[in-house]
């Protein structure tokens, strides 16, 4: 049984029951259950038709649990009303529910869990592992989520930016269960890009798919880091730097630029290049130009001194650099690679040991560890 | 969303208005000051941001390896400038400040005559994964 096309359909059944009357949070409770009964019935006897089997199945979830909660003047209303037989998936149910779990009254940590759980498919359970947090606690984030947007219409317009927000999230900040967060964010941004034609949508899945294709290159078998300028490019996936780069020219031909596209654009360049040291750094330095012009972010700025250092010089990265508040993330680690790279291995070394103490992951926190080291043996040595 | 360790010291904070070890406050108090904590984490639960949370026992063992062969030294270092740690909660917040501002109403956890016993908590950030996107 497809797993993926069973959670494929879940916004558009969703979409239906609302049609019909179900308010959204009933209406996702049936679904869910009609979805595992799905998972549990299909493999033996799969439907002719998944999509009207999950509405018919969901649909008597839903009358079930409003008999069960004795809202019988409702049931009989909505009984009365004999639905008619859906016709198939509907891209704009779905693109709906998208902006509907990213609505901006929830907290960035709610419309995640609400995305993956309403959009996606998953179960609590499994949201909870991924996140690492007890099942009940996610449980109740999720209803507190229902109960945020519940006077929200699902026929309102939505905001594009906030959804691509929460799947850049949840992209970006998975952590490594059961469920793969990095690939099931590509599902629902290929999902959305499917249901709304919008540059932005295509830049982040294309920025998505550029950054997943280097992931076997990332980190060695024993979890540490590898950058950027030494990992092995055969290791890269051709086929979604093919994709994605694809994707990004799409986007980028509509001529309407935004932050999604130009950091794509920055992860093609270094896909693009077949060795660290062949790297177009000038372009990726404009590119990061038009991103301080988009974003005016403080850790794009950043980046972008590394950028200069290496396509002017550690001196010109420096400078770059010299502007900016040394509390940022990172900020430390970055000035420890110039110091290096302008040939300043004390600091360089202290700098390195400075950015290990403040890391905000082991991995980073491990790597930063290695690099002083490293240059303090050279110390020693030298 | 951001984890973070809750760890509720025992020592170091202001001197409580009304001073008293925890055996000579009422037993109102007592079952106040224990009501005030589950509720806390009830409520949590309630937001979706409890994780964990356990007390511990005041008194523990300090181990350390003493070379091959030999016995575990367990005589640990001494005993007055051993940090007692009460107990400890997990949170998943969505922001640095939702912490300390957690922190700081476990830290008001009544104590004798229902005063707030304001004890130290200390904030100490989870490790994350490393994001994805890094240049």
């Amino acid at each position: 049984m497809d797993d993926l096309l069973v959670r494929s359909l879940a916004p558009s059944v969703i979409g239906v029951l609302v049609r019909r009357g179900a308010d959204f949070a009933a209406a996702e409770d049936a679904v869910q259950e009609a979805l595992f009964q799905a998972v549990r019935v299909w493999p033996a006897d799969p439907p002719r038709d998944p999509f009207g089997w999950l509405v018919t199945v969901a649909w008597h979830k839903f009358l079930d649990a409003t008999r069960a909660e004795e809202s019988r003047r409702r049931r009989e209303d909505l009984i009365a009303d004999q639905p008619s037989p859906e016709p198939g998936p509907d891209r704009d149910d779905t693109l709906q529910l998208y902006f509907l779990c990213a609505h901006p009254s929830l907290t960035p940590a709610s419309a995640v869990a609400l995305t993956l759980r309403a959009v996606g498919g998953l179960t609590t359970r499994q949201i909870a592992e991924a996140y690492l947090v007890p099942e009940a606690t996610m449980a109740q984030r999720i209803s507190r989520a229902k109960r945020t947007v519940a006077g929200v219409r699902l026929d309102q317009p939505g905001d594009v930016a906030t959804v691509l927000r929460v799947l850049y999230l949840v992209f970006n900040e998975g952590y490594s269960g059961d469920v793969d967060l990095a690939a099931e964010a590509i599902r629902l941004t290929r999902q959305l890009a499917s249901s709304i034609a919008h540059p932005e949508v295509s830049g982040l899945l294309a920025l998505m798919l550029l950054h997943h294709a280097r992931r076997a290159a990332r980190t060695r078998p024993d979890g540490a880091l590898v950058p950027l300028a030494e990992q092995d490019r055969h290791r890269w996936d051709t086929r979604l730097i093919a994709e994605g780069v694809e994707v990004l020219q799409g986007a980028l031909a509509a001529d309407r630029l935004g932050e999604f596209q130009a950091q794509a654009a920055i992860a093609a360049l270094h896909a693009d290049a077949p060795t660290a040291a062949q790297t177009d750094w000038v372009q990726i330095v404009e590119w990061y130009d038009e991103l301080v012009r988009l974003t005016d972010n403080p850790v794009v700025r950043l980046n972008r001194a590394v950028a200069v250092g290496q396509a002017d010089g550690a001196r010109a990265g420096l400078a770059a650099l010299a502007g900016l508040d040394p509390s940022l993330p990172r900020h430390q680690a970055v000035a420890a690679y110039l110091h290096e790279q302008d040939g300043d291995l004390a600091g360089a070394a202290r700098r390195y040991a400075d950015a290990a103490r403040t890391a905000s992951n082991a991995a980073e926190r491990d790597h930063l560890t290695r690099q002083a080291a490293r240059l303090n043996a050279a110390l020693r040595a030298g | 969303m951001a984890k973070y360790l809750l760890l509720k010291h025992y020592r170091g904070g202001p001197t409580p208005l009304y001073d008293a070890p925890m055996t000579e406050w009422t037993e109102q108090e007592i079952t106040d000051h224990i009501q005030y904590m589950s509720d806390f984490a009830a409520r949590l639960q309630g937001t979706g941001e409890y994780v964990d949370g356990q007390a511990l026992a005041p008194e523990g063992t300090f181990v350390r390896y003493d070379g091959e062969g030999r016995p575990p030294v367990t005589d640990g270092p001494f005993a007055e400038t051993k940090d007692l740690i009460a107990g400890w909660m997990v949170i998943d917040v969505d922001s640095y400040d939702r912490a300390l501002e957690l922190a700081g109403e476990l830290s008001a956890a009544p104590g004798a005559r229902g005063e707030p016993l304001r004890e130290w908590l200390e904030v100490r950030p989870f490790l994350t994964e490393p994001p994805t996107v890094r240049e």
